[in-house]
């Protein structure tokens, strides 16, 4: 058991619009780190900027609000500085997918061990409600009056062709499901990101309204666990089959369908195709996965690193300035 | 046969990029420095990788200047120049004096040769109007007659044939083979094969210049007139004697160092040097651009490295927001940005001062950061150990200037011993803060920040892009707290102690000559030139730009003239007269990408005397 409390990591007073969804992931981490129990002095926090880049604040950590986009890449620099450090990275779906995309994608390239959350609302909510590279064709804002005319980015699906080792997604006000895969996404060794679905109030209110409560999320999601079958819906009746390349929704007890015929979750495959078209799949007709969908083991950068220069030291024959100097053809004037 | 004595020679090697030129004017200068000799060289490296063979483009040089006293430039003008080919003879032949020898190989002056450098009559030295002594040596065929016995296949045998030259090098300036030879088995010694046929072949150039007495009535000596300190000496350029640097720095400070970069010329040896020491801890990441390189850095500051990030001019463009985090947060880190030619994409292998400015102004907001502009290839060691203790002692990003020319270029160098470098202590929070810390909490001395690094119980804190107050180190937009804010990042890198700027040259000069950075070798050499000749000029050249050595003003307003002479269009001018108000300044501009030429700047400095 861990000797902390949520109330050991919290600091300061959230100053997010009432509502907003950052509140309720800011809770759920606050308890998901009690649970983890890693003392708030070993944890760094580090975000970009953006709404959500305010968190740092509001952790009783170590911590760095950043510049926008470079959270990953200043994340990078603290974890390979001091790999001993729990490093939590925050970011947006701007910050993350937009101007700081390259370090995203890069950041879990080489599995950096950094657990990354990147908040996704669809929106710009700092600048004031602006589409964001997550906002759907078609979506009207203040910088796109008569709609959008490009498609968004489908973060897990940058993460998995990113190489990323770990993927999850919850949404914002279900606490336990979020608490849950960010105790996961931390204890995941390597790069692991959870997506948060989180609403904005005020630029972009509802925008996962179909997930916003327990009810809606039992018809609208499934809930993916490790070794378990796919099953969902009010009464658990729902399933996912395969289906030639793709998935199927079927009902538990028609068409001769029985439990036995439902795919069981294995996020631990290596080959993420099956992992990827869970993690793509939508309403109306199928449901939003949420929970831990792809969790693979792969070494680290940060390990990789260290291991290199055990490896080197042990093998040169310098191991200080004075010793490099005479690695060099030198001559003696006398 | 005359043997004649010169005080000091330049001898300029030239060829295609394949053909060994780097080699054998690294082993000239070497074999020069070991008996004595004081020695500058200068590569000049094609921008193309690896043009057609013997055109124009794909000309690589490499200038060696040794002398029995004191020498602080590659030289401006050869006394020998070896053309590997047409297309050396026709881009190099610039570089010649009227007096100077010209070596070429025969057999590579064929028709097809001579097309491919775009001559258009069958005689190159009478199109050029070449009148110099010039001696003709069948380089290759030699070269094959000397290893037919050798096994080797054809294309490995003309490998060695700048061996060849650099033999005949060594029988004119009567320089012993024993250490080229020593050299050689060592670059060599995994394929002795190798080495024994690059021997060979050196042994046979000597051996050619000898027997023919290779149609020169005279050959030379440079000889040693040991005026350098006692003590062990390398050859080193200005991007390892960087990397030195900051390698020394994080041993002096107990730091680990972490460099984030992303490759660029002409810095990327500096990534290419320090990714070898991991036996010393050095931890270095290739990120995936500029900004992630110097992102990364600031944080490994935060987590408590010595953190540096390495580049050029374009590259600083992309870093100054990462920079600028690091101003407000007020961490530590070294950014060094190897001056090239620009704007934009620029001049990428040439030399230039041209990012003055941008070091000193090229941020948003009020963003004060120190700037050291190292003066030599040695220099860029001091410069570079300095610029970490700046960065760690006052908690502030500090920016490093070389350029092209002197992280390029080599001279002997003293190895240094770290005992006697100065102490480096970061600013550490001790346990007695616990409680009653913040962040801006300062030492009074200094200004600086303390230093909470992560790991530490009882300082977690939180720092950023956005204003804090001093006080609390909570975000803060108080009026009166920003301007209290910007004030003491001021005065912190204001107060910190740089030494006087020294003037050498003439006591009682009529003529000031000012630089900085890595001109220091030409306007030095100049004003010996002139002192020499009785001319009243001194030269005051600055490393510590910002902040100013205290006498700036003092010095500036002493002599009657001053001219301020600087690869650029007058930005060190510029600043000099924002920060001495009514001093009159005469300035001496060029933005070749080349480096200065002594006389040049004699012509113009007399002429100034003058007028």
């Amino acid at each position: 058991m861990s000797e902390y409390t949520a109330k050991d990591y919290k600091a300061g007073q959230p100053r997010w619009c009432p509502g907003c969804g950052d509140h309720a992931l800011l809770n759920s981490l606050h308890k998901a780190m009690a649970t983890l129990g890693v003392p708030p002095h070993e944890i760094a926090v580090i975000s970009g900027i953006g709404c959500s880049s305010r968190l740092p604040y509001y952790m009783n950590t170590y911590g760095m609000h950043t510049i926008h986009g470079r959270a990953a890449a200043i994340a990078t620099g603290v974890k390979v500085a001091n790999p001993n450090l729990t490093v939590w990275q925050i970011s947006g779906d701007g910050d993350g997918l937009a101007i700081g995309g390259n370090h995203f994608i890069h950041a879990l390239r080489r599995n950096i061990d950094l657990n990354m959350i990147l908040l996704n609302n669809r929106i710009y909510g700092l600048t004031k409600g602006q589409y964001s590279p997550t906002s759907a064709r078609g979506f009207v804002s203040k910088s796109s009056p008569y709609g959008t005319v490009e498609d968004p980015f489908r973060p897990a699906e940058l993460c998995f062709g990113a190489r990323g080792r770990f993927f999850a997604r919850c949404v914002a006000v279900d606490l336990k499901g979020s608490e849950d895969v960010l105790v996961k996404a931390a204890r995941h060794k390597g790069a692991s990101v959870v997506e948060v679905l989180q609403n904005c109030v005020i630029f972009n209110n509802g925008t996962h309204d179909s997930l916003a409560t327990a009810e809606l999320r039992s018809k609208n999601a499934i809930y993916l666990e490790h070794g378990k079958p796919m099953i969902f819906g009010e009464n658990g009746e729902l399933g996912l089959v395969q289906e030639g390349f793709g998935l199927k929704v079927v009902k538990i007890g028609e068409n001769g369908i029985t439990e036995k015929d439902i795919l069981v979750h294995d996020a631990h495959c290596q080959d993420n195709t099956l992992q990827l078209k869970l993690a793509l799949m939508e309403g109306p007709d199928f449901p939003v996965a949420l929970g831990v969908i792809r969790d693979v083991d792969a070494p680290t950068y940060n390990d990789a690193v260290y291991a290199q220069v055990e490896e080197v030291t042990s093998k040169k024959n310098y191991h200080n300035f004075a010793e490099l100097l005479e690695t060099n053809e030198t001559w003696e004037i006398k | 046969m005359k043997i004649e004595a010169l005080e000091d020679v330049t001898v300029r090697f030239s060829g295609d990029s394949g053909d060994g030129m780097q080699l054998a004017g690294n082993i000239f200068s070497t074999i020069s420095a070991t008996a004595g000799n004081d020695i500058s060289t200068f590569p000049d490296y094609p921008a193309d990788i690896r043009a057609p063979q013997g055109t124009l483009t794909g000309v690589s040089g490499f200038q060696v200047h040794i002398g029995s006293d004191k020498v602080l430039t590659p030289g401006d003008k050869c006394d020998v120049l070896i053309a590997m080919n047409p297309a050396a003879l026709k881009t190099q032949y610039k570089f010649c004096s009227p007096r100077s020898i010209i070596i070429v190989d025969t057999d590579s002056f064929k028709e097809t040769d001579l097309k491919k450098a775009l001559f258009t009559t069958d005689n190159p030295f009478e199109e050029l109007g070449i009148k110099n002594d010039v001696v003709e040596a069948p380089i290759s065929s030699m070269c094959k007659e000397a290893l037919k016995e050798s096994g080797l296949d054809n294309k490995s045998i003309l490998r060695c044939k700048n061996m060849f030259a650099l033999g005949l090098v060594c029988w004119l300036f009567n320089r012993n083979l024993a250490a080229a030879e020593e050299m050689l088995r060592e670059k060599f010694a995994k394929k002795p094969e190798i080495a024994a046929a690059n021997i060979t072949v050196l042994n046979a150039g000597y051996d050619y210049g000898h027997n023919i007495h290779a149609s020169v009535s005279t050959t030379y000596t440079v000889d040693s007139k040991s005026t350098k300190e006692a003590g062990k000496y390398m050859d080193i350029n200005g991007n390892k004697a960087t990397s030195y640097g900051f390698i020394a720095a994080a041993e002096k400070s107990g730091l680990r160092l972490y460099l984030g970069s992303y490759p660029i010329t002409p810095a990327t040896d500096v990534l290419h040097e320090l990714s070898k020491h991991k036996s010393l801890g050095v931890v270095t990441v290739q990120a995936e651009d500029e900004i992630a390189g110097c992102a990364s850095a600031v944080g490994a500051a935060f987590a408590g490295a010595l953190a540096v990030t390495s580049t050029s001019g374009p590259g600083v463009c992309l870093k100054s927001e990462a920079m600028n985090l690091a101003v407000i947060a007020e961490l530590p880190l070294v950014v060094l940005n190897v001056q090239r030619g620009g704007p934009s994409t620029g001049l990428p292998t040439k030399s230039e001062q041209t990012d003055l400015l941008q070091a000193l102004y090229g941020r948003n907001g009020e963003s004060p950061m120190p700037v050291i502009a190292a003066k030599s290839p040695g220099d860029c060691f001091d410069s570079a150990f300095m610029a970490c203790k700046m960065a760690v002692e006052h908690m502030t990003p500090v920016v490093l200037l070389t350029d092209a020319f002197i992280a390029n270029g080599s001279a002997a160098w003293k190895l240094p011993n770290l005992e006697e470098y100065p102490t480096i202590t970061p600013p550490y929070v001790t346990a007695d803060m616990a409680g009653k810390w913040t962040p801006f909490m300062r030492n009074e001395e200094t200004g600086a920040r303390y230093w909470a690094l992560p790991g530490t119980e009882g300082f977690a804190h939180r720092i950023g892009g956005l204003e804090k107050s001093n006080e609390t180190g909570a975000i803060s937009t108080e009026p009166e707290n920003h301007n209290l804010m910007t004030r003491l990042r001021q005065e912190k890198v204001d107060r910190i102690p740089v030494p006087d700027v020294e003037v050498e040259g003439a006591e009682d000069a009529e003529l000031l000559v000012v630089g900085f950075g890595g001109t220091y070798g030409h306007l030095r050499s100049a004003v010996d030139t002139m002192n020499k000749a009785g001319e009243k000029v001194a030269l005051a050249h600055f490393t510590y730009i910002n902040p100013l050595p205290k006498n700036t003003e003092e010095v500036l307003r002493k002599y009657p003239k001053v001219v301020v002479a600087e690869q650029n269009m007058g930005q060190f001018a510029m600043y000099l007269r924002s920060k001495v108000e009514g001093v009159h300044l005469n300035q001496f501009n060029q933005v070749k990408g080349q480096p200065f030429v002594v006389n040049e700047l004699v012509e113009a400095f007399t002429n100034l005397l003058k007028a």
